[in-house]
């Protein structure tokens, strides 16, 4: 889709992008990252003419762009930029409609798609249409930038730190809906950010730079695992065990043999599911919810004829099968627990996740696991 | 006063006239060349330099010697009068149109440029209208100005509502003084009104809700 061969661009005697090689394929979400003044925003740039390179070519679908009219290829490419980047005297419709109206799309077709954009980035068409980026918040100018980069349904998006300037809370919501976003519209996008969570949440692959040269281009797992060298290291930061964890999902790692019993069950029938070599069992209300756990032990001392509810540990936290193993540690320490049940999304339990299984986690290679998604 | 105005009604609506003619002029020259040099300059960047010290030097000079340079080359009368109020009047408007499409946020441009608009869309689509506000408040201070300085003109025989201030001073006609002070101070409050209400006109409504 995009292929960048030996690109350089100088700035006098400084190399900002020196000999970059990148070959970014249809769908794919790639990330350029690195210390300010690593050439990230230079290399995205030169993908749509903004900056010309010294040196090397870029290719977009196989044709070399330098051949092209700048004008018009940066209308067929999408750009977001931090929320600045909306004009001010103009309305939310005008903004987002702005390369329909450059291409000169018909009044109505401009009107239908500036409502199905807003309703795409969870803005109400009605209500914002014609209101002005002044009379929004930053995070609701950020979705009509994304909304506007997306106007013509360009096939690529350029994106330069488009969610640097929110606050973290406002950010991270963001970040969670352009994930959802991107499933559905499945742009080719070149994302720029210093942000490395950031950059681990969404890329395919990661490009990190220095001095104006990819240092490392590879997959979050492949950048957290096997760092190329002591500055992708360093880069990643020390806590890197904790976002490998953010790039797991629960269901993927949960323990899925686990047996449930009702509080009406006898001690005798969890006797039985004991000795049939069960060791992981959730007791489930008759609505299927978990709420708690028995103890070996507490079985062990109770009369076979009493029940399960008798024993049973009635605190059990859950967490949702599609959230990240990150968000299942922050659930075991609030909670003080050593293990939590797994919920589906009918809130029945459909494994476990304990502290042991973490820790086996960070330690064991699972180094194709992305692909096998 | 009121008095002296109904006396002297003839005279007075000349003066008056001149006065308005004066400055209408001189406002409208300065702003039909202030503004197409301020754009030009502001695309043209080996003019940005020579602009910006022409203004600078310009805003030092006292009004009064602007208007005493120009009679030895225009003689005294209309024309001298009509130069010195044009080339005060210029520098407001041409130097806040330049700085204030100078000053767009450079984000905005960018972004406007990424998306792919021309660098002709660009000036008359975002920059221009982003500079309106900051180009009025350039006019408003260029009109305030020539009514007060073509009270000048009376120096110059270029006839203004400051002949009766002149007069007044050397025959010590108070009643005369205060007529042209008071009604040259009237002029100017009414025309910045008319100012004002032309920059609640024209300025874009996305950029009258504050930030």
């Amino acid at each position: 889709m995009i292929r960048l061969e030996n690109v350089t661009k100088q700035f006098g005697v400084v190399k900002a992008v020196d000999q970059v090689n990148l070959h970014i394929t249809p769908g794919e979400f790639l990330v350029l990252i690195g210390p300010s003044g690593c050439g990230k925003t230079t290399t995205m740039k030169m993908i749509n003419r903004l900056i010309d390179p010294s040196a090397g070519r870029i290719l977009i679908k196989g044709k070399d762009i330098s051949a092209e009219d700048p004008i018009q290829l940066r209308r067929q490419i999408g750009y977001a930029i931090q929320e600045i980047g909306l004009l001010p005297h103009m309305t939310i419709a005008d903004n987002i409609a702005l390369v329909p109206r450059l291409l000169k799309w018909p009044k109505k077709k401009q009107r239908q798609r500036v409502e199905e954009l807003l309703e795409m980035v969870g803005l109400d068409a009605a209500t914002f249409m014609h209101k002005y980026p002044r009379q929004l918040s930053g995070g609701q100018r950020q979705r009509v930038g994304v909304a506007r980069a997306l106007a013509v349904d360009p096939p690529i998006m350029l994106m330069d730190e488009p969610f640097g300037a929110l606050d973290p809370i406002t950010r991270e919501q963001m970040q969670d809906e352009f994930i959802k976003l991107q499933e559905q519209v499945k742009k080719t996008i070149v994302f720029v950010t210093h942000d490395m969570d950031e950059a681990l949440k969404f890329a395919d692959r990661v490009a990190i730079m220095n001095h104006g040269k990819i240092i490392q281009c590879d997959s979050p797992e492949m950048i957290l695992r096997r760092p190329a060298n002591k500055f992708v290291r360093d880069f990643v930061g020390s806590d890197h065990t904790l976002k490998q964890l953010s790039l797991i999902k629960v269901k993927e790692a949960m323990i899925t043999d686990i047996d449930t019993l009702h509080p009406d069950n006898t001690i005798a029938q969890a006797k039985e599911l004991f000795k049939r070599g069960s060791s992981n069992i959730v007791v489930v209300a008759k609505t299927g919810e978990a709420i708690g756990y028995i103890n070996r032990e507490d079985l062990n001392k109770t009369p076979e004829d009493r029940f399960v509810s008798e024993i049973t540990v009635n605190s059990i936290s859950t967490v949702a099968s599609d959230k990240t193993l990150k968000d299942a540690l922050t659930v075991m320490l609030k909670n003080d627990a050593g293990y939590i049940a797994v919920s589906d999304e009918n809130r029945k339990p459909v494994g476990l996740i304990t502290s042991s299984r973490l820790r086996q986690i960070v330690s064991e290679p699972r180094l194709n696991s992305r692909e096998e998604q | 006063m009121l008095q002296y105005i109904l006396t002297h009604q003839a005279e007075f609506m000349v003066l008056l006239r001149q006065h308005v003619i004066l400055t209408c002029s001189a406002i409208g020259l300065a702003t039909s060349i202030g503004i197409p040099l301020a754009i030009l300059a502001s695309r043209i960047p080996f003019l940005e330099r020579p602009v910006l010290l022409l203004g600078n030097l310009g805003q030092t000079i006292p009004s009064l010697v602007i208007l005493a340079l120009c009679i030895p080359f225009l003689g005294i009368g209309f024309a001298p009068s009509l130069a010195a109020l044009f080339l005060r009047a210029i520098l407001p408007i041409l130097m806040n149109t330049f700085t204030g499409i100078k000053n767009v946020e450079h984000g905005i441009i960018e972004a406007a440029r990424g998306m792919g608009m021309t660098e002709n869309q660009i000036l008359w689509k975002v920059q221009i209208p982003l500079t309106v506000p900051v180009m009025i408040a350039g006019l408003r201070t260029a009109v305030v100005q020539a009514v007060s300085l073509a009270t000048l003109a009376a120096f110059a025989g270029g006839g203004s509502l400051g002949d009766l201030i002149q007069q007044g001073i050397m025959m010590v006609d108070q009643e005369r003084l205060m007529t042209g002070a008071v009604s040259t101070a009237a002029l100017a409050l009414l025309a910045d009104f008319i100012i004002g209400l032309l920059q609640q006109w024209l300025t874009p409504q996305g950029l009258k809700i504050s930030a």
